[in-house]
């Protein structure tokens, strides 16, 4: 396929470079076709709207499928603490569980709850109308209950689990009942169980509670958390010390993912670790619509007078770093895409500088390929010498960047910063792309133009050389 | 031309932005630190109309906030910072029995001054403002030890490199202090605040800064490899020359750039975004106009003459 593709454009190229004259190499055939297969499949990814590969999703509703930080598409992001200074990094997974289901169950689309920095909660639901509301939901606590089900029909093509078929009555046995619960292994088959434990009050209710229920088939132990059903097991054996196990059905055995599941969700109702609010910042939805048009307005405008400026100034060579940074712009977006990096404002405006970045190094370029020309070097070779000895500086000048940026990451990794860390992802992606770009892209963009007859006139290169030109005509 | 024999006028321009920053900077308070560092409320509301300060200034005074900051920003938007506003409060039930007071004011701010058509909101409690604060003083140490470490390193062959670290380190601390001056009296005089976001700015500004310099000097030290019997005075302002070119497009294109992106872009980036303009045009001058120079200076003896000057130091007995 690939030999294929190859000879068609080998031919092609040829046919081509018959028409203006030129001899194309392999290599320069080779550059070419990298160049057209990185450029061709990144404009592809920024966009199809939609990507879906597998199980790999990116893509969605946002402008370009991109992925918004929540200034630019509005939401609210909060940072919680734990108020226990003893709280444990287990008892902070238990309380973010707890706020994932429940802002999951409130219908925030695409909300990120994680741990952060071991004592903190953080929180973000983008494009959320009433924060108030998520936020006393986020407040409230756990209400594990255990109740007494009592199946009116059960028959293998209508079960008692459906809502219609049961009914669920209270025993007087909550989540404050319960001491732990955890994951482990049925001892003689190894399969996959949820220890549970209660304490010496819960001990002697549950103990009644399975004694009169066993052997019943009628019966279950319904097991609800803040309205929503657990599990609802068959109890084979009264529980008389308060420490028992639940297993999965022969038919459908628990997987190891289920049970660790269950079991964080069954302490989350059972302890509850107190959390204060310590940072929130919240952006209506019509604000980030409006930053976002206003930056990306800000963006092309400073784009097309960059453009504008190098193709004046440097004639063909500009046309050359033109392109090199409408592929730079396009790689750079589809590499946020993938990742994908949410961008914020912040972001933007180190992508913009990652864009001075670009220039720059297609700049340095151009001034060595000048100089090498003015010392009277043929085109070609002018472009391979210049850009032999601008690496050196664009590699030495980027690395300061690259360093400041990481650090930048690691000053906003700890929260409240979320600005901070798009600000150093997009910046130290930005600098990577534009590296790349110059040194691939301008490159053998600016060899392939040297090869075709406008390579010939070195006036088209250089300002300088044109007026010397001139003045050489005046002169004789 | 001769730009080495001009470094007095371009060290004296130097020292004037400097020292003007440097006396704002020392009347209190230096900066004006925003939220992020003070901990504390701010919420950004845009009204149906356009709206005066002393209306808004009445209702937030009734409310119990007279220390309230406020800022109209365009006709029908304004910026409102307060001490940290309570939450709201749940009873057992989990029922809201006290509303979130930035809820309240904006309710009596909608009844008595306008309907709100937009709200941004943010607060910061006091432990993740100390924390900010000392994030950001760690991350500017560790950025300057790293940055001295790679401009050790980079300058590894070139003779005497410890004279080019210290250069560049000069230039780097030349444009902290200006863009820290710059924010004082933008501060005392604009209300300018400092935020996290200052310091993202600032740090680039090391980064663009050191930058700016390494590929000037990256200049001299190939220059110097190809001609050992120059002077470095002629090599450095041959390679200052050469290096020019590249130094005010770079600059300038960066700069067209960020001017669009503060003129065009939204009012939460613009101290950002100012930032980022003042460090690269004060990072340029000094990579030409500072680093370098005092490279030659240092070269040809300037230190000791201004010391014989002041008369700090034995006059040479030849």
């Amino acid at each position: 396929m690939s030999r294929f593709l190859f000879r068609f454009l080998h031919r092609s190229l040829g046919l081509l470079s018959s028409l203006v004259g030129v001899a194309w190499g392999r290599r320069t055939i080779r550059a070419f076709i990298f160049i057209l297969i990185i450029v061709g499949v990144s404009l592809a990814v920024v966009l199809v709207p939609d990507i879906h590969i597998g199980g790999f999703e990116r893509g969605g509703d946002n402008l370009l499928g991109l992925t918004l930080g929540l200034d630019l598409q509005g939401g609210s992001h909060l940072v919680y603490e734990a108020a226990d200074p003893d709280a444990t990094e287990d008892d902070m997974k238990v309380a973010a569980n707890t706020i994932e289901r429940r802002v999951n169950a409130f219908g925030v689309a695409e909300a990120a709850i994680q741990v952060v920095g071991g004592d903190r909660i953080m929180v973000q639901l983008p494009g959320i109308a009433d924060v108030e509301e998520a936020k006393k939901l986020i407040g409230q606590t756990a209400r594990l209950e255990f109740k007494e089900r009592t199946c009116l029909v059960d028959e293998p093509d209508n079960p008692c689990e459906k809502p219609e078929n049961h009914e669920d009555k209270d025993i007087g046995l909550t989540g404050d009942d319960l001491a732990r619960a955890w994951p482990g292994q049925e001892q003689t088959k190894g399969t996959p169980i949820i220890n549970i434990q209660f304490n010496s009050r819960g001990t002697p209710i549950f103990a009644e509670f399975t004694k009169r229920i066993v052997g019943d088939n009628m019966k279950r132990i319904a097991i609800i958390l803040d309205n929503t059903e657990l599990l609802a097991p068959v109890v084979k054996s009264p529980i008389l010390n308060g420490t028992g196990f639940i297993e999965g059905s022969l038919q459908n055995p628990f997987t190891i993912d289920q049970v660790q599941r269950i079991s964080v969700q069954l302490n989350s109702g059972r302890l509850r670790v107190p959390l204060n609010l310590i940072h929130e910042s919240t952006v209506d939805a019509i604000l980030g619509a409006d930053s976002l048009q206003k930056s990306l307005q800000a963006g092309l405008v400073g784009l097309g007078l960059v453009l504008l400026f190098m193709v004046v100034y440097y004639r063909m060579a500009g046309v050359v770093a033109a392109l090199a940074l409408m592929n730079y712009t396009i790689i750079a977006l589809a590499v946020f895409k993938m990742l994908p990096v949410a961008l914020t404002l912040a972001g933007i405006a180190g992508f913009v500088l990652s864009i001075g970045m670009a220039v720059d190094a297609n700049i340095l370029i151009f001034e060595r390929v000048k100089e090498e020309l003015r010392t009277g070097r043929s085109l070609s070779s002018a472009i391979e010498t210049g850009f032999r000895r601008a690496w050196p500086s664009i590699r030495d000048s980027n690395i300061s960047t690259l360093l400041t940026c990481v650090i930048l990451y690691w000053f906003g990794s700890r929260l409240g910063a979320s600005l901070v860390q798009g600000f150093a992802v997009t910046l130290f992606l930005g600098v990577v792309i534009s590296m790349f770009s110059a040194i691939v892209i301008s490159r053998n963009l600016l060899q392939l133009i040297g090869l075709t007859a406008v390579g010939r006139i070195p006036s088209l290169f250089t300002p300088e050389r044109a007026r010397e030109a001139v003045r050489v005509t005046r002169g004789s | 031309m001769d730009i080495i024999g001009k470094r007095l006028w371009f060290f004296l321009g130097s020292g004037a932005a400097i020292l003007a920053g440097i006396i704002s900077l020392l009347i209190p308070p230096a900066l004006r630190p925003g939220i992020d560092f003070t901990g504390g409320s701010a919420m950004t509301l845009t009204f149906s109309r356009a709206i005066s300060e002393s209306e808004v200034r009445s209702v937030l005074t009734g409310m119990g906030h007279p220390e309230a900051i406020i800022q109209v920003l365009g006709e029908d938007s304004v910026f409102i910072r307060t001490t940290a506003l309570r939450e709201a409060e749940l009873g057992p039930d989990d029922s809201v029995v006290t509303p979130a007071e930035h809820v309240q004011i904006e309710e009596a701010l909608g009844d008595n001054v306008a309907p709100i058509e937009a709200r941004e909101f943010t607060s910061v409690s006091p432990v993740v403002a100390r924390e900010t604060v000392r994030n950001a003083a760690i991350a500017v140490a560790i950025a300057a030890v790293a940055i001295l470490v790679y401009i050790t390193w980079a300058f590894r062959r070139v003779p005497n490199p410890f004279r080019y670290g210290v250069c560049a380190v000069v230039a780097l601390v030349h444009d902290l202090l200006v863009v820290l001056g710059a924010f004082s009296i933008l501060g005392k005089t604009m209300n300018m605040e400092v935020n996290s976001m200052f310091i993202v700015g600032v740090l680039t500004v090391l980064g663009y800064s050191v930058n700016d310099t390494i590929v000037v000097f990256d200049r001299i030290r190939e220059n110097i490899s190809q001609a050992i019997e120059r002077p470095l005075r002629e090599v450095v302002n041959e390679s200052l020359w050469q290096t020019l070119g590249r130094s005010l497009n770079t600059s300038l294109t960066t700069l067209v750039v960020l001017v669009a992106l503060y003129l065009l872009g939204g009012s939460t980036i613009r101290p950002l975004v100012l930032a980022f303009i003042i460090g690269i045009v004060t990072g340029t001058y000094s990579s030409i106009f500072v680093a370098s120079q005092l490279l030659v200076s240092w070269e040809i003896g300037d230190f000791g003459r201004v010391l014989r000057f002041l008369h700090l130091a034995p006059a040479r007995s030849s």
